[in-house]
């Protein structure tokens, strides 16, 4: 039923990966994550310039019935948190993947190392979930 | 219950008026001119000015919006909304009670303290425990006080590296809450689906690290954990201490006392099992009880007697204590009222409490299997509240069981616990206690069948329930997005400040 | 018995339906090994008549004796329509509002006392209420943690003119979480933070700094320079204060040039008997940029499916039951049935009636203490304005004059050697509204006699 783009790389733990022109890398939670937490009603995102650990939580999304922190699937430094979510964090359900995106980063030293879920196998992943 | 909203009463303020009658004399302004100009306030704070009937009038009015045990079936679970008995209220308001300063002399408090101190006694006998403070003002901060403790006794004995506080994942929020406020790590353990802890992941789970473990019994479920022997001795065997959460007390009151199960620390919630208000959301108490090697860090101030007269110990007299939780000694007023209620029970009305409160749940699990429903644990005993699921019913009929809540409201019934404990899908957690009558059960089982009847024929009716209260349902997103949290005055009414 | 209304009837047709024997047949899951036998340490029931009068003789010991005492709880008048309404049976025996609709008579006054709080604490929000004063400011220091991200040090500047039950209070509900508090020294002559005590913290990681005002002497500190010099180095304000004397002294938000981040203090004195210490009401109001760092309840105004406005929980996500481990705090309730009092009570009050019992008290405090230092061997101990305590000194040990005191029937203040043994014998005295110029004089006879006594001895 989700939407499950298959140019994007996927965790585990629902977020998603794009690397963009410049080698920075955008995340997301997924499409599949934003409709198991339902209208998210306040996103919390990170400042730039903030060093990440691969697995760190770098924000929190919280709907009126949840609330959830997502880790961070590479090592790297904050280039952008995502500001239109502070006043609009519903584009998290319309446009996970666009305009719900909400941080952008530089892979540091050990790079995008992890390992990450083709769409493929981030769609049999949440099959199984039940989703 | 009245369906006719209440304008907010800053809508009645009108300036100059006010209820003159309850005020002081006005000392005239000679009598702060000590006060220098720079610690005054400018500007009047937004208090409506009002006379006393429109006071009255508006307050009334609001309590008439309320369900409540006065007036309505409560079936919360795992809340204990049992009768709430006047003579509980009124004694404990006489009016020398409430003119007690809290730091009045221990010689002008003896009548007071007596009843503290018995009290105490009354909750060593019902728990098995060694030792209670009565300090706690609510159950989680009973929780935060007897895990703080367990911390204190492992860094007394020099064993620092145990911090993890393990919980069953069907625990109650405050329980993984209250291990971080006490600077600790918390780890799940599964439960199996009979509703008992996993006892090999339990085994797994415990080691040099090892704090504790913090369990309800009867479970959150709903249902005894049998083997709690087991737990306990694997729990102790690891180095680590017991702690109960009396949430469910109410289930075993004077049939078993968490002493004898092996708990080293407890709490009790007296506004659950001793039937104290709870007014809205509070204030509740929660005492906690020790076996004797927790008893050194009791909280302070703790009652104590000394011959003939009670008086209070302090950090002085116990230099280990996890220190002070508040002001003064906590909830008195709530205590009183524990008190009062305790010594009508007596000795043989404890146990009268726990075997009716069974009775009543158990009946109840009974006539809704017959009515058509799934309980979630269909092969146990329920304790003294019940869990139905209607992930069937959801499926089959796309009614859930916030629409089954919001509809028993129409039909004057205050809904059980919803969607608590999270491991059970679509659930309803009710909990009728010892004080309903069999014809209150059998209205609520009644109403229950004719919600289901609806739903498989018009079932928008009940998806869209609540159809006669006050209002229908409230948008929660719309309250989280745009915080309305105070209430302003229209320019026009803008009230006037004075300089 | 019990408040249990089955007849045998009842109990053999619910015993039928469910299919068992007997009642003991319900709990056949309890090992036989755990069960109790019997409750000897509890007595025989007592009916409602032989409790009533066991309890009416325990309060006439305890006797109503002339208080002059306040030291964080004050007596104030009570009108009787806030406990006549406080204790009806709807607001007395409802629980938490979670189904919103069946509980808009505590939303919306719990919306109206938020109203009220922010209001007379000069902030923009108010939580639903905690505990009591004294926790209120350990979940403030544990608040100002997570709103201060420029600070990570934990460090809380405490000055030792706060409540000491509050400084001890906060080291043990914010202590576990690695909070570290360090104790400012006070003047030993203005009984006030001095100029220049926070000086030494220049270019050091300051997460909060707590100012009580007035302070535990009655004493009113300069909030506006001590909040400043904070703001000035990204630590933020923890304000501990007295709601009446809001009525007179400048609200935390107007404190300095920014105003104080974080209010809280004891709502006592708002309606609620002393009744030995509780149960009380703590109240915390805050800026909105650290609403979503708030410990407990919040009532937000909305529209129904009909578009209809009204009232429910709201942010919820910050608390224990969707948080868990991470949860702002573990508190569930607020103390719901004591702020229906308190919102009772300031509506009959009013800005104008609020502001008569604080200058009442305030007098009649001035007017005590010039009464008691008319007697021999007492004197003012600081200098300086007070709100409506003041600490005297004697010239004789504080506890036997009080003993001496309290036998003819009048609770003289607190003795403040055990806290500040450094003041020797001095004690900390109140006077509200509630006492008459016969009662100061009355109290000042007996201490003149009290004195004369102890010197004697």
């Amino acid at each position: 039923m989700s939407n499950v783009p298959s140019d994007l790389k996927y965790t585990k733990t629902h977020e998603w990966l794009r690397t963009l022109p410049d080698g920075t890398v955008e995340v997301g939670i997924t499409d599949h994550a934003q409709h198991a937490l339902g209208d998210l009603v306040f996103v919390e995102v990170p400042e730039t310039g903030r060093k990440l650990a691969a697995g760190e939580p770098f924000a929190v999304v919280e709907s009126v019935k949840a609330a959830s922190d997502v880790y961070s699937p590479i090592a790297g430094e904050v280039t952008a948190g995502n500001p239109g979510l502070a006043s609009q964090p519903e584009a998290i359900n319309s446009d996970a993947y666009g305009k719900g995106w909400l941080m952008r980063l530089r892979p540091g030293a050990g790079g995008a190392g992890g390992e990450f879920l083709t769409a493929a196998q981030y769609e049999k992943l949440i099959a199984e979930e039940g989703g | 219950m009245s369906t006719r909203l209440e304008k907010p009463i800053f809508e009645y303020s009108v300036p100059g008026r006010g209820a003159e009658d309850q005020w002081p004399r006005d000392p005239g302004p000679a009598a702060s001119d000590d006060l220098p100009a720079a610690s005054r306030r400018s500007g009047r704070p937004l208090l409506p000015e009002v006379s006393e009937l429109e006071t009255v009038r508006h307050f009334t009015r609001l309590s008439q919006l309320n369900f409540s045990i006065d007036t309505h079936f409560y079936p919360l679970g795992s809340c204990t909304m049992k009768y709430n008995p006047k003579a509980c209220n009124s004694l404990a308001m006489l009016p020398e009670f409430l003119a007690r300063h809290p730091l009045a002399p221990e010689s002008s408090g003896q009548g007071f303290l007596a009843c503290m101190y018995e009290l105490q006694e009354m909750l060593k006998a019902v728990t098995g425990m060694q030792a209670v403070a009565l300090s706690p003002m609510a159950g989680a901060q009973g929780e935060f006080a007897g895990v703080a403790m367990i911390r204190a006794y492992h860094r007394a004995r020099g064993d620092l590296e145990r911090n993890e506080i393990i919980v069953p994942e069907a625990a109650h929020g405050t329980n993984p809450a209250t291990a971080t406020m006490c600077g600790c790590v918390v780890r799940e353990v599964p439960v199996n689906a009979a509703g008992d802890v996993d006892l090999e992941a339990l085994k797994a789970a415990v080691g040099p690290k090892t704090a504790g473990i913090m369990l309800t019994n009867p479970s959150t479920l709903g249902v005894f954990e049998r083997r709690i022997e087991a737990v306990a001795r694997t729990v102790h065997e690891a180095g680590g201490l017991l702690y109960y959460d009396g949430a469910n007390l109410n289930a075993i009151l004077g049939k078993v006392r968490p002493g004898d199960m092996g708990f080293d620390v407890i709490h009790v919630n007296l506004h659950k099992t001793f039937s104290t208000p709870h007014g809205g959301g509070g204030p509740g108490a929660g005492p906690v009880g020790v076996s004797a090697r927790l008893a050194p860090f009791l909280p302070v101030p703790l009652l104590a007697r000394r011959g003939e007269r009670y008086g209070w110990l302090t950090e002085r007299d116990l230099p280990q204590s996890i220190g002070r939780l508040s002001g003064f000694m906590g909830n008195a007023g709530v205590l009183l009222r524990a008190y009062v209620y305790m010594r009508m029970l007596g000795r043989e009305g404890m146990a009268k409490v726990s075997e009716y409160a069974t009775l009543n749940a158990n009946y109840l699990l009974a006539q809704l299997k017959r009515a058509g429903f799934d309980a979630a644990y269909p092969d146990r005993r329920a304790s003294h509240e019940l869990i139905v699921t209607l992930k069937r019913q959801a499926k089959e009929l796309g009614v859930t069981a916030m629409d089954f809540a919001k509809r028993l409201l129409d039909h004057g019934m205050h809904a059980p616990t919803t969607y608590f404990p999270l491991l059970v899908p679509e659930c309803l957690l009710i909990e009728p206690t010892e004080t309903e009558s069999k014809a209150a059960l059998d209205a609520f089982v009644a109403a229950m069948a004719e919600i289901l009847a609806e739903a498989a024929k018009e079932p928008e009716r009940v998806t869209s329930a609540p159809h006669t209260m006050p209002v229908r349902r409230l948008d929660d997103v719309r309250a989280a997005k745009q915080l309305d949290l105070t209430w302003k005055p229209p320019a026009a009414h803008a009230i006037p400040t004075t300089s | 018995m019990a408040f249990i209304p089955h007849t045998r009837e009842d109990v053999e047709s619910m015993l039928a339906a469910i299919g068992v024997a007997g009642i003991e047949q319900l709990f056949d899951e309890i090992p036989a090994s755990l069960r109790l036998g019997g409750l000897a340490g509890v007595p025989e029931a007592a009916s409602e008549m032989e409790i009533g009068r066991l309890m009416a003789e325990r309060a006439r010991l305890d006797g109503r004796p002339l208080c002059f005492i306040g030291a964080g709880a004050y007596e104030h008048h009570i009108p009787a329509a806030v406990w006549a309404i406080a204790t009806r049976g709807e607001f007395y025996s409802a629980y938490t509002p979670y189904q919103a609709e069946a509980s808009q008579g505590t939303l919306q006054l719990l919306y109206e006392y938020q109203t009220m709080m922010a209001s007379l604490t000069g902030l923009e929000v108010s939580n639903a209420s905690l505990y009591d004063g004294a926790s209120a400011m350990g979940e403030a220091c544990l608040m100002a943690v997570r709103a201060n991200r420029r600070s990570r040090s934990q460090r809380i500047l405490v000055p030792t003119t706060v409540h000491p039950h509050y400084r001890a209070t906060a080291r043990a509900v914010a202590g576990n979480q690695g909070l570290l508090f360090e104790e400012l020294p006070y003047c030993t002559e203005e009984g006030c933070i001095p100029a220049g005590a926070l000086d030494r913290y220049d270019g050091q990681d300051v997460t909060a700094l707590v100012i009580q005002q007035p302070n535990f002497f009655g004493r009113l500190e300069d909030v506006d320079a001590l909040c400043d010099w904070a703001h000035a180095r990204n630590i933020l304000v923890v304000a501990v204060v007295n709601p009446t004397s809001l009525a007179l002294l400048k609200p935390p938000g107007q404190w300095g040039s920014k105003g104080a981040d974080i209010a809280v203090g004891e709502g006592q004195p708002l309606g609620v008997p002393l009744s030995s210490g509780g149960p009380y009401f703590g109240f915390m109001t805050a800026r909105m940029e650290h609403v979503r760092q708030m410990p407990g309840r919040i009532v937000g105004r909305t529209v129904d499916a009909g578009g209809r406005a009204g009232f429910t929980l709201t942010l919820q996500a910050r608390e224990q039951h969707i948080r868990r481990a991470k949860a702002t705090s573990n508190i569930c309730t607020n103390q719901g049935l004591l702020v229906t009092a308190a919102t009772i009570y300031l509506s009959l009050m009013g800005p104008a009636g609020l502001e008569r019992v604080a200058a009442a008290a305030h007098a009649r405090t001035r007017e005590l203490v010039s009464a008691l230092t008319r007697v021999p061997g007492v004197r003012r101990l600081f200098r300086g304005p007070v709100f409506h305590e003041e600490a005297v000194a004697l010239d004789r040990p504080a506890a036997p004059v009080l003993e001496k005191l309290a036998a003819r029937g009048i609770l003289g203040g607190l003795d403040l050697t055990g806290h500040y043994p450094e003041l020797g014998g001095a004690l900390l005295v109140c006077a509200t509204e509630t006492k008459t110029t016969a009662d100061i004089e009355r109290y000042a006879s007996a201490l003149a006699e009290c004195l004369r006594e102890a010197r004697a001895a």
